[in-house]
């Protein structure tokens, strides 16, 4: 019922068929269709509020590739957002000093007694750890025979249960056996609990003071919709957690409460479930976790192969002309612009001889993005006259130039005198024969844009 | 009906705790706000975070701005609209469970996706049943999830109704087949068989609903007359997926909504109520026996809007 993104914008974006920059217009058809396909989803309202604000920010003015369409090149700036927000690169369990303890909580029914087992057994396997499980939940019916019999299939021990504790003696009591014992990890199940009940919300902030976790992990459903906001910000503020593991990823749920459990908390989406049975637990994949809210398809893999091409194609021209120690203004605008899609340097300079020892540095440099926006609304506010032959630009036209870019005459002044320089020096290395040998270890290379600098 | 109303205020305090926002916004409701795009945008925004949906919130709203815009009203007035046409769609949906004393028994077979609230809403049911005068038999389906039977034997101890279990891993079907023979033999009113928890995109564990119901059908060709689909109130856009298949594969007969007492307002249930038609019959409100409750619409709906109680309880 619910059709993807790329769907949705083609509909709205492939009417332009036409090149250059996305236009505020063009963003904001597409953000409109973004909106809706996020909140489908289920990724809730004030998340979806934030994405597209800071997706607008992004796209606008952003060059749309040569072989993709503009839906294309926004599907993959959603895209690329949507990985950075669900957080990078995987992150494991931080588990101290054995018995570090593993604290699981969150709302009836989302799969924490599931998931302990599965985190047990995986600990067991994979980390060569001896894992002590013990089941706080004196509410559910059978809770506690439910974890012990997952705890015997995963050849896990599981704490002795004793009628009638309450779940601060059980707690003490599996803390006391996982010291004694010499267990590394103690993983706690926990009753599931509603982060608006007073009375359970302390009674398991008594159990953190008690247990003090390494690790506090929030179970949350895939199948969640706008809720998730609530129970991810008052289990956070309440109780603080350290991680989130996502069940029932097996599901058709697009599972938007990712984003928003993330966007909420910041905290780290840290395994997902993805079936019933004990080895049905994952780590969490962000690049999968934004195609699939977002069903975005192969359109991702295209533009990237497509931007892939590009630069390479740009940057072999560029490296030619370089070499010949030529280098106009039309040159350093594609050059900003590559600078400012790709979020490097390394791609065009890769291409000069001699140059890999300064890659690491380059690499680590950072853009400063509005500065290079601001720097190619000042070359395209240019006749391909200037463009070619900068000497010509003298007061009026400096002028003229700083008013239909929206900047200033030192602005202007600013980027000439660092273009000058960026010519001088592909003059000097013309003769050097050689970028490498001429800027040897002194350094940054003195022809980076302005917008690039190090840190 | 002080059951209604003291459900209702527990579930119109709880959900006030909800959104702070919204919360604070009550007070401005009586001022008086000329409809505008800002306002509108607000109302379909309290509608989209109660669940509802884009599409179905959209059109609402946009219902609004055809009769109303422009106009200087207090936005309570707006909500109570709102809230009015809502409850005109779910009121067709508004539909108790009615067990036929002379079917001896009335086969419900509960079904949902995992963790819901099935065998819990057995519970809360038999104690409902019971309480009212028909006799109910449970039947442990659910052979899969570890200690599932102990957790409906206790339910069944706690109800003092008598529960048909199996060994872990017995076939369902063969199971559910001789809970029926069995209340039967005991001249049981009603036999509510619980069942695994299942995500409804798995056709295996969806052909073994099936079965249970082609079982059911050998004895009696009626059976299971009803088909409850137990959804969880936090579910989002999802319970769409949920009640398509589920409807398609099983005959689901009905809906229960359960976690109410959140601050997840279900408002997926209105897009469900025009998309469907399906009744609902009951929602939860807790994990106390006590704590299932009738489903009105008009409680519902005000509550969906932050509204307060109607003046009168509906009838039933
Ligand atoms: N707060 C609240 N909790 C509920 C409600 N209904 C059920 N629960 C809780 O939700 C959790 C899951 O309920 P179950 O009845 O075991 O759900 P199920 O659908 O049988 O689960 P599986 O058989 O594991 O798929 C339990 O902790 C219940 O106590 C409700 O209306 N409100
Ligand atoms: N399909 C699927 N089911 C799961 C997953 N994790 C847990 N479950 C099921 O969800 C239901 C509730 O899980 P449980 O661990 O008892 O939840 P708890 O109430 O939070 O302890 C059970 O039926 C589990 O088998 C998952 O990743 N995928
Ligand atoms: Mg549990
Ligand atoms: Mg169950």
């Amino acid at each position: 019922m619910f059709e993807g993104l790329t769907q949705r914008l083609t509909g709205v974006l492939d009417r332009l068929r036409r090149r250059g920059a996305l236009s505020e217009r063009d963003v904001e058809e597409a953000l409109r269709e973004i909106r809706v396909a996020l909140l489908e989803a289920d990724v809730a309202l004030p998340v979806v509020k934030d994405f597209v604000r800071d997706v607008r920010a992004r796209a606008v003015g952003q060059e749309v590739l040569r072989s993709v369409t503009p839906a294309q090149m926004v599907v993959k700036i959603v895209h690329d957002r949507l990985v950075e927000l669900l957080g990078g690169r995987n992150e494991d369990l931080r588990l101290g000093a054995p018995p570090a303890v593993v604290l699981m909580t969150g709302l009836q029914g989302s799969g924490k007694t599931t998931t302990t087992a599965k985190l047990a057994r995986h600990l067991e396997k994979r980390a060569r750890k001896r894992v002590l499980v013990a089941s706080l939940d004196t509410r559910r019916p059978a809770a506690r025979e439910q974890l012990a019999t997952l705890a015997r299939q995963a050849g896990v021990e599981s704490l002795a249960i004793v009628p009638g504790e309450d779940a601060l003696a059980i707690a003490r009591r599996a803390l006391e056996r996982a010291r004694r014992a010499g267990f590394d990890v103690l993983i706690l199940d926990t009753a599931g609990r509603l982060h608006v009940d007073e009375e359970l919300m302390a009674e398991l902030a008594a159990v953190r003071d008690l247990v003090r976790p390494a690790e506090t992990l929030l179970v949350a459903d895939a199948l969640t919709g706008q809720d998730a906001v609530q129970v991810a910000r008052t289990f956070d503020e309440r109780i603080g957690i350290t991680g989130v593991v996502l069940t029932r990823l097996d599901g058709d749920a697009r599972g938007g409460a990712a984003l928003s459990v993330r966007a909420v908390t910041g905290r780290p989406i840290k395994f997902v479930g993805v079936g019933e049975k004990l080895e049905d637990l994952q780590p969490f994949h962000p690049e999968r976790m934004a195609s699939r809210i977002l069903d975005m398809g192969d359109v991702v893999t295209l533009v990237e192969r497509a931007a892939e091409t590009l630069e390479k194609e740009e940057a072999e021209r560029l490296a030619r002309r370089m070499a010949r120690g030529r280098f106009d203004l039309e040159d350093l605008r594609k050059q900003l612009d590559q600078v400012r899609r790709l979020g490097g340097m390394s791609g065009i300079l890769a291409q000069l001889p001699g140059i890999a020892r300064l890659r690491k540095q380059i690499d680590a440099s950072r853009l400063d993005e509005k500065l290079i926006v601001r720097q190619c609304a000042i070359i395209d506010s240019m006749t391909p006259e200037e463009r070619r032959h900068p000497e010509i630009i003298h007061a009026s036209r400096k002028r003229r130039i700083a008013a239909g870019s929206g900047t200033t005459v030192q602005e202007v002044n600013r980027l000439l005198k660092q273009h000058r320089e960026m010519q001088k020096m592909l003059k000097r290395v013309k003769k050097a024969g050689g970028l490498g040998k001429l800027l040897g270890a002194a350094g940054m290379p003195p022809g980076l844009p302005p917008g690039v600098r190090p840190h | 009906m002080s059951g209604e109303r003291g459900w209702f205020g527990r579930l119109r305090e709880r959900l006030s705790r909800t959104s702070r926002a919204l919360g604070a916004r009550l007070g401005a409701l009586v001022r008086r706000r000329r409809v505008d795009d800002e306002l509108l945008e607000e109302l379909e925004e309290a509608l989209i975070l109660a669940d509802m949906g884009v599409e179905t919130a959209t059109r609402l709203t946009e219902r609004l701005r055809r009769e109303r815009f422009g106009r200087e009203v207090e936005e309570r007035e707006l909500r109570e609209t709102l809230a009015g046409w809502i409850t005109e769609i779910l009121a067709r949906v508004e539909r108790p469970l009615t067990v036929d004393p002379t079917r001896r028994p009335h086969v419900i077979l509960v079904v949902g996706v995992n963790g819901t609230g099935k065998t819990t809403t057995i519970g809360k049911l038999a104690h409902r049943f019971a309480a009212e005068g028909p006799r109910p038999v449970l039947a442990a389906c659910d052979t899969f999830r570890a200690a599932a039977v102990e957790q409906l034997v206790a339910w069944g101890e706690r109800v003092g109704a008598p529960v048909v279990t199996g060994r872990p891993g017995a076939d369902a079907a063969g199971l559910a087949y001789e809970a029926l023979q069995r209340a039967r033999r005991e001249g049981a009113d009603v036999l509510l068989i619980d069942t695994a928890g299942r995500l409804h995109n798995k056709k295996a564990l969806m052909d073994e609903l099936a079965k249970i119901r082609r079982v059911l059908k050998k004895l009696d060709p009626e059976a299971p007359h009803d088909t409850l689909l137990v959804l969880d109130a936090t579910t989002g856009q999802n319970a769409h997926a949920q009640v398509a298949t589920f409807r398609e594969l099983v005959e689901v007969t009905g809906l229960v909504v359960t976690k109410l007492d959140g601050t997840a307002k279900g408002g997926v249930v209105v897009a469900l109520a025009e998309r469907f038609g399906l009744p609902v019959h009951f929602v939860g409100v807790g994990e106390g026996v006590e704590d299932l409750r009738p489903f009105r619409a008009g409680a519902f709906a005000r509550a969906l809007l932050d509204l307060d109680a109607p003046a009168e309880a509906p009838a039933s």
